[in-house]
């Protein structure tokens, strides 16, 4: 029931103080025509509603949240409490860089260490997701070459096995994408990777490890042959969480970079975030980074770079989201990152070891942060796709795995423990996907009408993209 | 798997037919029943050029957007934009939704006969 649903005439509460100033009327032309139709509901019920709304839902707070490549760890509730502190949440933005020198230094630390993660110069936390970081990044690319008069470059070489963000912030940075297809081992065709470099390649973008949980062992390869032709590299830090503190995307060869905070450095997916996607970059791009960094010794202030491309978000990004990084980093200092990377490994091979047993493995060979399982042969077998599977495991309380993708695996589940889950989850998760297999072979039809536990069984999914019903209608 | 006679077919299943001098394109049965039920097509329009091996028009399924390739490069003399409205047309239909048709026809790929599809995708499913 919707919360516009409960609402009663009268009823209703004042969150507001009474107003202190002379009230003024809107011109006649500027003022509504109708009353805004905002619910009438006692604090009681509105308390209700979100809590029953929060027991609909599955978070990381609830069970296991395998999502792939979206790093779905858990957010350590100490985060909060420093992004809560007064010092961080009763100021503005406009305020005196003197009276802010706190906040000015959280930006400044959470840089540096950032920076030393991926062995960057700089880096903006003004973008607040990650495909926000991949405009930026390409914005800085652009940037880069216009200003040594280099016009002709107009494509960006993106793998068949990158996220769909990657062409789409291309195709938005004004660039037409050139597609290079992956090798039966799962990483970049290097014989076509050369033929499609050239003067008129902009640059490469690139996870590693990538989307299929395989870290590309030719990467120093990959990268000189961007740079042999005039290109940059650009490194989507998607899958970060699995290499940190063992290599660093500025070693590989990497101009450029993005992190996604709300992945890597745990802060909060939920409600749409908000994110952060934080863009580093060597010296030679800081030049171009959007306004504002934090300079200074003693005395930190905002600095805008000189060949600036602009604002990309309004003052310093999610500040706070960076306050919750920022602790993040602190707490678990220099070994524990690597060490939280070391982990999420060995849950992801673990896990996948335990389950290829029945399930076939797109690519057999020990993987990184994630595994592809290719549910073709079971969907042959019994009828049971990707999605079926998918949908037993919310009857059994598990987030289920990324489907459908990565493109090129076919009926792709996508499985991405993270370093935060115990064996016993992990265990839990294995006994779960080991038996919704053996229900495929025994009682398919059970798995096509999965999930009756939850507070809807399942939808339909073509009817809803077919006749969306998009907006919510009010009674006259 | 249905195919049908009279049409030529391309390695990224497609199918090709030429009529009163225009190549009309569409997609295979195997293609729709691979993609699963479509809720989104997005077309070229009348008049815009198309380059034989590029993708000239996408596909939307609940799984995934897939590109349709040209199989002939030449200017769009017709677009069915009923499928705009109804795509699940592709799917009921394959052979009779087409999506465009194609004039002034300079390039074209090597196309197979519904035999040599059928041979094709039988060594891709393997």
């Amino acid at each position: 029931m919707l919360i516009f649903e409960k609402s009663r005439p009268g009823r209703g509460m004042d969150l507001l103080p009474a107003c202190d100033v002379p009230a003024v009327e809107p011109a006649e032309k500027d003022r509504r025509k109708m009353a805004l139709h905002l619910p009438e509901i006692s604090e009681n019920d509105l308390s209700r509603h979100y809590t029953e709304l929060a027991k609909k839902s599955h978070g990381v707070n609830d069970g296991f949240y395998p999502l792939g490549s979206c790093t779905m760890k858990y957010n350590p509730k100490i985060n909060n409490d420093m992004a809560d502190l007064p010092g961080f949440t009763e100021v503005h933005p406009l305020q005196p860089e003197h009276t802010v020198q706190g906040c000015l230094e959280v930006i400044r630390t959470a840089e540096e260490y950032l920076c030393e993660i991926t062995r960057m110069d700089r880096m903006t936390m003004q973008p607040a997701a990650g495909s926000h970081g991949e405009f930026t990044g390409l914005l800085l690319i652009k940037a880069y070459h216009e200003s040594r008069g280099d016009k002709n470059r107009t494509k960006i070489i993106v793998p068949d096995s990158a996220h769909g963000t990657n062409p789409a912030s291309a195709a938005m940075a004004g660039y037409s994408v050139v597609s290079v297809p992956s090798g039966p081992d799962g990483c970049v065709d290097i014989a076509k990777l050369k033929e499609a470099a050239g003067d008129n390649i902009a640059g490469l973008m690139l996870t590693n490890p990538n989307t299929v949980g395989l870290f590309d062992k030719n990467i120093l390869e990959i990268t000189e042959i961007i740079h042999s032709c005039g290109g940059l590299n650009y490194y989507d830090g998607a899958n970060l969480n699995a290499v940190m503190g063992m290599v660093r995307p500025g070693d590989m060869g990497f101009d450029v970079i993005h992190l996604n905070l709300h992945k890597t450095f745990s802060t909060p997916h939920g409600g749409g975030g908000p994110g952060s996607g934080p863009v580093g970059c060597k010296e030679f791009l800081a030049p171009f980074l959007p306004s504002v960094l934090v300079d200074g010794k003693e005395r930190l202030s905002f600095v805008r770079p000189e060949q600036s491309i602009g604002e990309m978000k309004s003052f310093y990004g999610n500040f706070l989201v960076v306050v919750r990084a920022l602790a993040y980093m602190l707490t678990l200092g220099r070994d524990g990152i690597r060490e939280a990377s070391q982990n999420a490994v060995l849950n992801a091979n673990y896990m996948m070891h335990q389950l290829k047993g029945l399930y076939t493995m797109a690519y057999d060979e020990a993987c990184m942060h994630e595994f592809v399982m290719s549910l073709e042969d079971l969907k042959k077998k019994t009828g049971a796709a990707a999605t079926d599977i998918a949908k037993g495991l919310l009857d059994n309380g598990i987030h289920p795995p990324t489907m459908y993708f990565p493109l090129i695996v076919k009926e792709a589940l996508m499985a991405e423990p993270t370093e935060t889950e115990s064996k016993e989850t992990l265990d839990r998760a294995i006994e779960v996907f080991c038996k919704l297999y053996h229900e495929a072979e025994d009682d398919v039809q059970r798995l096509h009408d999965a999930p009756v536990t939850t507070p809807v069984s399942r939808l339909d999914e073509v009817g809803a993209a077919r006749h969306p019903v998009l907006r919510y209608h009010f009674e006259a | 798997m249905k195919l049908e006679q009279g049409v030529l077919y391309t390695k990224s299943h497609e199918w090709v037919k030429e009529e009163d001098g225009a190549f009309v394109i569409g997609l295979t049965d195997y293609a729709q029943s691979e993609l699963g039920d479509l809720v989104f097509v997005n077309l070229p329009e009348e008049g815009d050029e198309i380059t034989v091996g590029e993708p000239f028009a996408d596909v939307e399924s609940v799984k995934a957007v897939s590109d349709v390739y040209a199989p002939v490069s030449g200017v769009v003399s017709e677009v069915n934009e009923e499928l705009l409205d109804a795509p699940e047309r592709i799917n009921e239909s394959p052979y009779e939704a087409w999506f465009v048709k194609v004039k002034d026809v300079s390039e074209k790929e090597e196309l197979l006969s519904a035999k040599e599809y059928e041979a094709f995708v039988e060594s891709e499913k393997e």
